[in-house]
């Protein structure tokens, strides 16, 4: 065969790294490439550099390294039994694609992932390379997400970590029995210890920039990971838990949440219909409800139905709401900001406009609804000097009143 | 009131800005005005080039400040609000921020009330400049242009031109991103309300540019389109969520743009083609063994089902507590239609003789129903089944399982064993150790008898006392496991 040119390794490898969700380019250290020798900057936000018709963004230069790998999971098309077309780039020729397309403002950076060849120790080495030599030979500044291997030595992902803004490790199934049949070369202990000793270095590093100005940083942006829904029976209950529980464990900054969908040359293991792109998307809003709005993982599980999976018809918390529906009305005048947080259709921002301006004056049903996007779903859950929802809490109905016509999305939904 | 004596009564004033983004001089005249207690209805703001001009006989000069000024009142937030919504495109925002500031004197917590309209609609200028600018950082697209000047060394040589084209007054806003970005490249970004250029050192303003003075085009582009193509899922087409953040009005100056209609045209073709080419519509498990005897005869889902060979179905009691599960049928059990009756088959059954096992109490089966083979003349050639092949089959091996539930598996051979664990093991490794399957059941790994039937010698000696140990450990278990 004729060798490969940079093109159609791009072109392999690129599309081999699709099923990654994470592109995010946010929340690390600020830094710039003034008074460097070479280019880059990130300065908090993240920066979309463009978004595929999939709707989702493209941040980073994401790609693999080498597609090749001696692992056989089956939702993945790169595992050893897939016929997929194999590539492989050398660290010099990633660097040079990821100066070249960042001169030019297509990216904000580098995510670099790659299956596994020769062994894991070697695999890892060879990511950290690319970094290495983006950062020390070009000194290059902006944004590098390495994924990094459970298998491999400590010490060789914490060099990645020195490199890298954010480092990440996949635990790719919510439970156990899920990793043991479709990811059968790869352990849950081993994954999970990996993700505690990066934990423990970031604590540590964080320790020794209070003490140290120059100290060395440590993955600034910290630690992510992704987990793949609907390939196996795991229900949402059982992913929120396993989510908080990396929150809490691991101190992970973003769970992401992967829609399993069919890969060419699947395996014959896996359900063959792709989930609905909706459950992921709810389960996204349970993780927001999480993380912004004070909900512990035992109110989201109770906002679920009895097969354990979140109504797809309607968001979480509107589920939540319904369900708890003793906890509402909420006087928007004078409710605290925890019961503000609960009320359907008031995001995080119209909860702190209200909380200002119920200083200024006492709120009309007129004056919320400027605030919010809808005032038509918060209504029925709230009172106002002028508003009280009187029967409209207690009305069985209330559900299909809420719920979003469905009948137009479901022709591009599925 | 004092401000009133310098002041002419029913007196207009026209500002005109020599910038439209030109925040200071906004800040200096409205300070005066507001000092003169001249109210927000008396005052008209016209920028360069903007009509709006409603008073022709307004004073053009700024009336002088008293001599006993009154303090201006302006908060951070105003400022900070102030000077970015400033950029905006709308003609009224200069008036909207006086009224503001004018109020503001007057209302001092008028910023924190968010029901304000004067407050809410500024606050959206805001808004709109804040995304703007965003957009811009994301969406430029340098072009490199090769600098004819090599005396200036090769790096200086490179030089990168974006021409882009802001809905707002914001290029001057955000030199500073791109200098803190991009420092040591020598970039310009063209507009049509003006231009920057960086060498590296300094930065320098330009004209009014056009698009025709921006290169067009750039060797990377061919690259980065197809990452652009390559990077997308065709599997989750969004199309509505793609055009909320990068709408349409952008695509004409960003190069991967081009291709989004053909890859939105061609997503569900590739998604089907990809389903159709992984896809393997087992319906409902099968609930009874007769069932998946007739359905393995009719399975097409591998290129073996496609050979001319007949599936074999296991044999064996419907309630075995042993199963033997091989590798695949021979020529001889293709053409029998039974499991194990050729040369390998009468080698298991002397085997399995020797340690004492009746092979009429198990349930003996193949992990893979059809035979594979290659014709050579008039005979068929055994070939192993794929990784792939042996996974589509373990469909049907696995609902054996479910309705045989057998206590103990014993899988000769490593299809066999990649058959009921899903993953390749290594016979040497796993023999003689039992490995507890999901459903309760644990699996036995020996070698394949026809593997000794390829040995001559020693090592064929080696291997039949293995094979024999192996069965007798099955034995021994079995019996525990039955009692």
């Amino acid at each position: 065969m004729a060798a490969q040119t940079v093109l159609q390794k791009l072109e392999i490898l690129a599309d081999a790294a699709k099923y990654d969700a994470s592109c995010a380019s946010s929340g690390t250290a600020n830094k710039n490439s003034l008074g460097g020798k070479g280019i880059g900057s990130t300065e908090g936000m993240g920066i979309c550099h463009a978004y595929a018709p999939d709707g989702r963004c493209i941040s980073l230069l994401k790609i693999l390294l080498t597609n090749h790998c001696v692992f056989d999971c089956h939702y993945c098309v790169n595992r050893k039994s897939s016929n997929v077309i194999r590539a492989r780039f050398t660290p010099q020729e990633v660097v040079d694609l990821t100066l070249a397309f960042y001169r030019r403002n297509y990216i904000e950076g580098l995510f670099l992932s790659s299956g596994i060849v020769k062994n894991s120790n070697h695999t890892m080495e060879q990511i950290v390379e690319v970094a290495r030599i983006l950062r020390e030979e070009h000194d290059f500044r902006g944004y590098i997400h390495l994924k990094t291997i459970p298998e491999a030595d400590s010490e060789i992902v914490h060099q990645a970590g020195l490199y890298a803004d954010r480092v990440s490790i996949n635990v790719e199934l919510p439970t156990d029995s899920g990793l043991t049949r479709l990811a059968p070369d790869k352990d849950a202990r081993q994954i999970e210890g990996a993700m505690g000793k990066v934990k423990a270095d970031l604590v540590e590093a964080k320790d020794a920039k209070k003490r140290f100005r120059h100290a060395p940083r440590f993955a600034p942006a910290g630690q992510s990971t992704q987990m793949i829904v609907g390939a196996d029976a795991a229900t949402d209950a059982d992913i929120v838990g396993k989510a908080s529980r990396l929150y809490d464990n691991f101190r992970l900054r973003r769970v992401y949440y992967s829609a399993f969908s069919p890969i060419p040359d699947a395996s014959a293991v896996l359900p063959l219909k792709r989930p609905p792109l909706i459950r992921e998307h709810r389960l996204y809003q349970s993780d927001w409800l999480m993380r912004f709005y004070g909900y512990k993982p035992s109110d989201v599980m109770q906002a679920t139905e009895a097969d354990g999976n979140l109504p797809l018809d309607i968001d979480p918390k509107l589920a939540w709401a319904l369900k708890f529906r003793e906890a509402f009305p909420v006087d928007v005048n004078r409710a605290s900001k925890e019961q503000l947080l609960r009320v359907p259709g008031l995001g995080v921002k119209a909860v702190h406009k209200i909380l200002v301006s119920r200083r200024h004056r006492t709120l009309r049903l007129d004056d919320v609804a400027l605030l919010t996007q809808s005032i038509a779903k918060v209504r029925p859950f709230i009172c106002t000097v002028d508003w009280r929802p009187i029967t409209l809490t207690d009305r069985a109905d209330l559900r299909s009143l809420l719920a979003p016509k469905t009948e137009q999305l479901e022709l591009f939904a599925a | 009131m004092t401000a009133l004596q310098h002041v002419k009564l029913g007196t207009y004033y026209v500002v005109h800005l020599p910038e439209p983004d030109d925040f200071d001089f906004w800040r200096e005249q409205a300070r005066a005005l507001v000092q003169c207690a001249v109210p927000p209805d008396r005052v008209a703001w016209v920028e360069p080039g903007g009509s709006g001009d409603l008073f022709a006989h307004g004073e053009r000069r700024a009336p002088a400040p008293p001599v006993d000024i009154r303090p201006v009142r302006a908060n951070r937030r105003f400022l900070s609000l102030a000077k970015n919504a400033i950029l905006h495109s709308d003609a009224e925002r200069f008036a909207l921020l006086y009224r503001l500031l004018w109020r503001l004197q007057t209302i001092p917590r008028i910023m924190e009330d968010k029901a304000d309209p004067d407050l809410r609609r500024i606050e959206e200028l805001d808004k709109n400049v804040r995304r703007d600018s965003h957009k811009m950082h994301a969406f430029v697209r340098f072009r490199l242009v090769e600098s004819a000047s090599v005396s200036e060394g090769p790096e200086l040589g490179e030089h990168y031109v974006a021409w882009f084209e802001p809905e707002h007054h914001i290029l001057r806003a955000n030199a500073g991103f791109f200098m803190r970005r991009f420092s040591n490249m020598r970039w310009s970004i063209l507009t049509p309300q003006g231009s920057l250029h960086w060498d590296t050192e300094t930065m320098s303003e330009g004209p009014p540019a056009q698009r025709r003075d921006a290169p067009g085009g750039d060797s990377m582009e061919d690259l980065w389109r197809s990452y652009y193509a390559s990077i997308f899922n065709p599997a989750r087409l969004k199309v509505g969520a793609m055009l909320k953040e990068m709408p349409k009005k952008y695509w004409k100056n960003m190069p991967e743009a081009a291709l989004i209609p053909e890859l939105v045209a061609g997503a569900q073709k590739r998604e089907s083609t990809m389903v159709e080419k992984g896809t393997l519509e087992f319906e409902e498990r099968p609930e009874t063994l007769e069932a998946i005897d007739k359905a393995i005869h009719a399975c097409r889902k591998c290129p073996i089902g496609l050979l001319d060979s007949h599936a074999v179905m296991g044999e064996g009691p419907r309630d075995a507590a042993f199963m033997i599960v091989g590798e695949q049928p021979g020529d001889q059990e293709d053409q029998q239609g039974r499991p194990f009756v050729g040369p390998a088959g009468q080698l298991l059954d002397v085997h399995l003789e020797k340690v004492g096992i009746d092979r009429r109490v198990a349930y003996v089966t193949n992990t893979v129903k059809h035979f594979k083979y290659v014709q050579r003349g008039k005979r068929r050639l055994h070939q192993n089944p794929g990784a792939k092949e042996i996974d589509t089959c373990r469909w049907w091996i696995e609902s054996e399982r479910a309705i045989v539930q057998p206590k103990l598996v014993l899988a000769m051979g490593a299809s066999a064993a990649r058959g009921i664990l899903g993953k390749t093991v290594s016979i040497s490794k796993v023999r003689s150790t039992p490995i507890p399957l999901e459903d309760g059941s644990e699996l036995w790994v020996t070698a394949h008898p026809s593997y000794l039937l390829r040995l001559d010698g020693r090592a064929r000696e080696e291997q039949e006392r293995l094979f024999d140990a192996d069965l007798a450990a099955v034995k021994v278990r079995l019996e525990e496991l039955t009692q």
